[in-house]
């Protein structure tokens, strides 16, 4: 692959792009330019980038004159592939969106059905706390990526040997509920898949006091951290004027000290009878977001113990809403092959009850038919709010799913941020958006 | 190697030089070649996805440590990796750049495709995905999983390191290759393989 | 002879429920009438005294499952969007994004774009629903009152083409620069490809026999 740099004329003077290999033909010509201003292009395949992420700099010396993202590396065309599959299937896809937080694009999704459906008041209280309860968890595991990743990007490599160890054990709980550690489809419209394991919610408590005991260790190495300071002090500016007109949520618009968290603004899924704080900052910069998500950590914690102690009053609650003809059919138990339907459930359905088969039947086949019409539900995902707008034209297949993805109005702050500071700082001010590009392309 | 090498006398005789009869090691170039390959394959971060996340945990997490086989080492230039660990959902728009990343890389290079997508396009049969990573560069080893387990990716790693320490060089290969080719170009497609009791 | 196709003597469909006569009409939501319940009235009369041209601009109100949207004719979309941000007692600052929608049996109105709007200071959500025809997809741009929807309009414009006149810089986002087509159009092919397994191939998720 010969790669020389050509040079042509532009309205903006002479450009000369460098592929690699060329570079004392260019820098001969290029010694004799008058104007200094280089392109750089970080990405898709960059460390830093948080994925396949692309940056595109117009520098002068270190200093950025512009910056623009390309993305779109990662459109999997979810969206469209939704429009081919039932409502419950949905779920599968969706949840691949936002792959550090499933659970949230899960549960908005399954909101949005709800309203739909109209059944949101029919969904069990049971399955409402575990739904809160593993959001939580998602909001610990998903920080910690973002803790550790952004760490790592600025140099600091063992906090994210200890985020990741943190995040091992929240992904024990999830795998001990639900059967994966990702992507995990556990939410469904009407409830959760199945109900808790024996034993999960007392292990769940200890795991509480570890968690809260290990959060101490990032804290100690970052906070107070002069080098941590020098980079993240002043970096990535954003007030809230600016947050707000290009629509920035999460830790980004609560670092301007709006004490904005659609958890107690707009409740959903019963989050008003929980106690927990909303934690702002107002320095608007990286440092202030940083803080912000580690004492989310604590809120989390705090929000989880209380739905221990709700779990604990609603033992043998249903799981799932009561309508059979919405309800998803199958009861999954652990036998010696492996997860599948429950022996007690084969037996009702093969000997006792028609009907229970044809419901089986036909969930899984066909689907339930939601009546028609448009919704908007939003959830306040770790990266902000995140929200589906949902169309139905009564079949059993979605018309239209398209899902506001935090990350997506998120990143469009970056130049705002990023324009006029070094290049180091971008990677610092990129880390504390905290984007994750599946839910960036969708 | 034998397992009950050491002889704890006070004295530590586990080492391979200890057992050698004189001295002397007999071994072909191939095997000592694949030997060291194998044991020191430097992984580019090629995480485009959810897999990479799960390949992040590998690498940091306590319990899934590839540091043990010299892995850890996530090299960001392609020039200083060795295996390109594709992880993750390829779309349309990525491929030319996983193809670029791919020439940079210096032989000799290995692909692991993780996960279900990169492996055939996985649940996203669609016009945005590219309907496995095999479309775009060779691939030494498949992995499936949505995402697969660290330990999927531990076994998938490990296999790969046997396959690495049993290649052949030189003339050998040249050989191996043009097999290869011959029998792909020969192959019937998957589909028109005759199932038993059925008229294919 | 006639030719036999299958098992079980299949013609048509081969829907054997006895429930083939059902025709479902195509969803278009009915205009809702006044009170609205909730916070609607008051934000639609506060619309309506802070923007006198209403009854030219709003095409219809929808109130469902709790929530408002309101039709607006595409010509007057920016005077209605700034009067919504900058009236003091309607202040809706925050624009979630733009989502579009393709109704291809909407004749001269297939192209939908949804605005999602939010208003922190009072706490209200509310919807601007705009159509406009396949033909002539032009819809003036929205980023100079909300900046965030740069990149939804650039991405409703990369997904159904329709075109926002005053864009800064409309171009795909989301496939490559030289991609042909509106991939989320409903005339737009998933694009998947048949699976092969040893003695059959699966078709493509568009392609398949399915329940609807």
């Amino acid at each position: 692959m010969s790669t020389f740099a050509s040079s042509r004329e532009t309205t903006e003077g002479t450009i000369y792009s460098v592929t690699g290999g060329d570079w004392d033909q260019v820098a001969s010509e290029i010694g004799s330019a008058k104007e200094e201003r280089v392109v750089v292009n970080m990405g898709p395949q960059h460390p830093s980038t948080h994925g396949v992420l692309r940056l595109m700099l117009e520098l002068e010396g270190e200093t950025i004159t512009e910056l623009r993202c390309g993305i779109g590396y990662l459109h999997t065309g979810i969206e469209k592939n939704t429009e081919f599959r039932t409502w419950t299937q949905g779920v599968t896809f969706v949840t691949r969106m936002d792959y550090l937080s499933p659970l949230f694009n899960e549960t908005t999704y399954c909101l949005g059905v709800e309203k739909l459906l109209g059944i949101t008041n029919d969904v069990p209280e049971r399955a409402s706390v575990i739904r809160v309860m593993m959001m939580e968890f998602n909001r610990i595991s998903s920080h910690m990526v973002a803790l550790g990743t952004g760490a790592l990007e600025l140099g600091a490599i063992t906090p994210m040997f200890f985020a990741f160890r943190e995040r091992e054990k929240v992904l024990d709980v999830f795998e001990k509920v639900s059967g994966l550690r990702m992507n995990m489809a556990y939410i469904r419209p009407g409830g959760v898949a199945q109900d808790l394991p024996d034993g999960t919610v007392a292990g769940i408590r200890e795991l509480i006091k570890d968690l809260r005991k290990n959060f101490k260790d990032n804290a100690k190495l970052l906070i107070g951290n002069s080098i941590w300071i020098k980079r993240t002090k002043g970096v990535g500016y954003l007030d809230l004027a600016g947050c707000i007109t290009l629509g920035v949520t999460g830790p980004v618009l609560r670092s301007t000290g709006m004490p904005w968290d659609l958890r107690k603004t707009q409740p959903y899924c019963g989050y008003e009878n929980y106690d927990f704080d909303v934690i702002t900052a107002d320095t608007c910069d990286v440092y202030g977001r940083f803080l912000i998500r580690m004492q989310e950590l604590e809120q989390s914690l705090r929000i989880i113990e209380q739905c221990c102690d709700k779990l604990d009053k609603l033992d043998g609650a249903p799981v799932m809403v009561a309508d059979k003809k919405i309800a998803w059919p199958a009861q999954l138990s652990l036998g010696g092959d492996g997860l599948g339907n429950s022996l007690d459930h084969i037996r009702q359905i093969m000997g006792t009850s028609m009907e229970a088969l044809i419901h089986h039947f036909k969930i899984v086949t066909e689907g339930f038919r939601v009546p028609a019409g448009q919704v908007y539900t939003p959830v306040e995902s770790p990266r902000g709010e995140l929200g589906a707008h949902l169309v139905s034209d009564g079949g059993t297949r979605p018309y239209r799913v398209h899902f506001r993805a935090p990350s997506f109005s998120n990143l469009q702050s970056t130049a705002a941020m990023c324009e006029g500071s070094l290049i180091a700082d971008v990677v610092a001010a990129v880390a504390s958006i905290d984007p994750v590009m599946g839910d960036v392309d969708r | 190697m034998s397992g009950a090498a050491a002889d704890w006398n006070g004295i530590n005789q586990m080492g391979l030089e200890e057992k050698l009869p004189s001295g002397f090691l007999l071994t072909t170039v191939e095997k000592l070649a694949g030997y060291m390959r194998k044991n020191s394959l430097w992984p580019a971060t090629f995480g485009l996805a959810c897999c990479a996340i799960e390949m992040m945990a590998i690498g940091s997490a306590g319990k899934y440590d590839i540091s043990r086989f010299g892995m850890e080492v996530f090299r960001a230039s392609p020039r200083q990796a060795d295996l390109m660990i594709v992880a993750g959902r390829v779309s349309n728009k990525m491929a030319p750049v996983v193809r670029q990343i791919y020439d940079q890389m210096a032989a000799p290079k290995w692909v692991l495709s993780m996960g279900a997508c990169a492996s055939s396009g996985g649940m996203f049969n669609n016009y945005a995905i590219v309907q496995g990573v095999d479309h775009i560069i060779p691939v030494d080893i498949y992995l499936p999983g949505c995402p697969p387990r660290p330990e999927m990716l531990m076994d998938a790693i490990l296999k790969l390191h046997e396959q690495i320490g049993n290649e052949k060089l030189g003339v050998n290969r040249a050989k191996i290759v043009k097999e290869v080719e011959a029998s792909a170009i020969a192959a019937t497609p998957i589909h028109q393989i005759p199932v038993f009791g059925k008229q294919g | 002879m006639s030719e036999q196709k299958g098992s079980f003597g299949i013609q048509g469909t081969g829907d054997t429920s006895g429930y083939g006569g059902l025709v479902r009409s195509s969803f278009s939501p009915t205009s809702a009438q006044k009170p609205y319940g909730s916070y609607f009235d008051e934000v639609t009369d506060e619309l309506e005294r802070a923007f006198p041209e209403f009854n030219d601009a709003i095409e219809k109100v929808v109130v469902d499952r709790g929530e408002l949207t309101l039709h607006i004719k595409r010509q007057r979309l920016f005077d209605v969007a700034k009067t919504l941000r900058d009236t003091e007692t309607l202040r809706f600052e925050v624009c979630l994004g733009v989502s579009g929608v393709h109704y291809p049996e909407d004749s001269q109105r297939e192209l939908h774009a949804v605005y999602e709007l939010l208003s922190m200071t009072h706490n209200r959500r509310m919807r601007l629903e705009v159509s406009t025809p396949e033909s002539d997809p032009h819809i003036p741009s929205l980023v100079e009152v909300w900046a965030g929807t740069n990149w939804h309009e650039r991405e409703a414009y990369d997904m159904f083409g329709i075109i926002f006149d005053g864009h800064p810089a409309l171009t795909r986002i989301l496939m490559p620069d030289d991609w042909p087509g509106h991939p989320q159009r409903k005339d737009y092919p998933l694009g998947g490809i048949a699976v092969e397994y040893v003695g059959a191939t699966i078709p493509s998720p568009d392609n398949r026999r399915s329940y609807r």
